[in-house]
């Protein structure tokens, strides 16, 4: 293979790296200022939990939903704008399966007002070097876990997007395996960091952002944040992933951002933000060693990729 | 200039040939300088200007088969019109890697050619179309001579050939663009090899029958 094999970067370097670079804030945001309104059961207090460094200026909205991969409406990066408008998100309902003591089938809206929505602005890298930076409206997924009861032998969590090919196209060719299939150990699924995400810049998702809810894991390549959920699904061993099952030499289960282990195809030390001419240095963990490093402490990160 | 002439309409062909050839470049200006391209508008410009590139040298690659397909035997003329503008859009498209995309980030660069296999082939391809841009002049036609010029410029087919994979081996799971390309190159290929083998064949009967044997007269810029 191509890969470069350097020396293994010890854990406690990533970490020095991230304070460095990271800070976290919290800035409560009045009541309805990020327009509560347009999202039904908008909780009493939004809560605008930022990791944003100095120079992460919101990517513009039209860019967040103009300029995505959304495969299942087809494989160029304008396509989802332009088809999604056809998928129905209405009714919508998420099955929740396997190792927990509360599984079921939830409502879209039960599930809006499950928790209090928050605003993360987050860093999405994409793993094709480019990434930008967006105001993302949900509430962590580990409360929603907390609440569903994982049973001892939980140990991954399953996710799985909605198949139904009449109303996405890109499923009506065979680019990948369908339905899109992803998943997370239970504790990175359970980091406060990883989103449950119902919205952007104050208003439901978009269609083409992933309507009507969608997984953020900022610290991941965006492939990993699966989109239109219909299934989570909590299992005893590590379940398998589209872009993995479709070239396993490029794409890892773990899929962390991590600028020393390149893609076979192309360098990940550098990206570029929408919107800015020079490339800039990819994070290790896209900025967020602070908050997960821990999570792969002892784990050889050029192997599990 | 007289329309009347054969000559003259060949002038007039010959312009509103390179107009066309041109009018893709001309196109992407536009769509750059209104704001038009995507959200990440270098690699869009690259996409684009690769595009063009490899159209233009399956357009350069089929003038041939289409002569000899359809008896057009004028057609040959504007060949070398149509290669040089394949080697305009891949130069183009290399510089906006090298200016743009990679802003002369030297090291970097280098990694990408050592290290990235579709990378290494583009760029391999687009070095072999140097040296066919610099011979297709007349002058460099009978220095080197017809055979030995047409030997030389059978690497249009390894550069061609490089192009597809550059771009098959870039994309990440819909292939079916380059997939395409490459039917259009393998096809461009068979039809040319048949041809010869058909033409050796006519050639031996020939030369048993102690004609002389006329050479394949598919120079470009010979009038």
């Amino acid at each position: 293979m191509l890969i470069r094999r350097k020396p293994d970067i010890p854990t406690s370097e990533i970490t020095d790296e991230s304070v460095y670079w990271n800070r976290r804030t919290f800035i409560r945001v009045a009541a309805g200022a990020v327009g509560s309104a347009a999202l039904a059961g908008g909780g009493a207090s939004l809560l605008a939990d930022t990791h944003r460094r100095d120079d992460d200026k919101l990517t513009p909205y039209k860019d967040v939903t103009g300029y995505n991969n959304f495969y299942e409406f087809g494989t160029s990066k304008d396509d989802p704008k332009q088809y999604a408008g056809a998928l129905q998100t209405r009714p919508w309902s998420v099955a929740v399966e396997g190792e927990v003591a509360h599984p079921g089938v939830y409502d879209i809206e039960k599930l809006l007002k499950l928790f209090p929505l928050e605003e993360h602005v987050y860093r999405h890298r994409c793993v094709e070097a480019w990434s930008m930076v967006i105001p993302w409206l949900g509430f962590p997924f580990g409360k929603f876990i907390d609440r569903l009861e994982p049973t001892s032998r939980a140990r991954y969590v399953a996710f799985e997007t909605l198949y139904r090919p009449s109303e996405m196209p890109g499923q009506r060719t065979d680019v990948l395996a369908w339905p899109y299939v992803e998943g997370l150990r239970l504790d990175e699924a359970r980091n406060p960091l990883t989103l449950l995400t119902f919205g952007l810049y104050g208003r439901m998702l978009p269609n083409q952002n992933g309507a009507p809810i969608r997984m953020v894991i900022p610290w991941k390549y965006g492939f990993k944040g699966i989109k239109s959920i219909v299934r989570i699904r909590f299992v005893d061993s590590q379940p398998p992933t589209t872009w993995n099952l479709y070239a396993p030499n490029e794409y890892g289960f773990y899929a962390n951002v991590n600028p020393h282990v390149d893609h076979p195809r192309w360098s990940q030390a550098r990206e570029r933000r929408i919107g800015e001419f020079f490339k800039r240095p990819t994070l290790m963990f896209n900025g967020y060693g602070d908050q997960v490093a821990q999570l792969y402490t002892g784990m050889d990160l050029r192997k599990n990729f | 200039m007289t329309l009347g002439t054969p000559r003259g309409r060949r002038r007039v062909a010959k312009i509103v040939l390179f107009v066309v050839c041109l009018a893709p470049a001309a196109w992407i200006l536009y769509i750059a300088l209104t704001g038009q391209l995507a959200a990440e508008p270098i690699k869009d410009l690259e996409h684009r200007t690769g595009d063009w590139a490899i159209r233009f040298i399956l357009l350069t690659l089929a003038v041939t088969p289409i002569r000899r397909l359809t008896g057009w035997n004028e057609v040959i003329r504007y060949r070398r019109m149509l290669g040089l503008f394949a080697f305009f859009y891949v130069t183009v498209h290399f510089l906006t890697y090298l200016v743009l995309d990679q802003f002369f980030a030297w090291h970097y660069i280098m990694e990408d050619v050592a290290k990235r296999p579709y990378i290494t082939v583009g760029f391999a391809s687009f070095l072999m179309l140097i040296p066919l841009a610099v011979t297709s002049t007349r002058g460099w036609i009978r220095r080197l001579g017809g055979k030995r010029w047409n030997r030389l410029h059978t690497l249009i087919y390894v550069a061609a050939a490089g192009g597809v994979l550059h771009y098959l081996w870039l994309v990440k799971a819909d292939e079916r663009v380059p997939i395409a390309y490459g039917t259009i190159l393998v096809a461009l290929l068979v039809a040319r090899l048949t041809h010869r083998r058909t033409h050796q064949r006519t050639a031996r009967r020939v030369a048993s029958a102690r004609l002389p044997v006329q050479d394949e007269p598919a120079v470009g810029g010979v009038e």
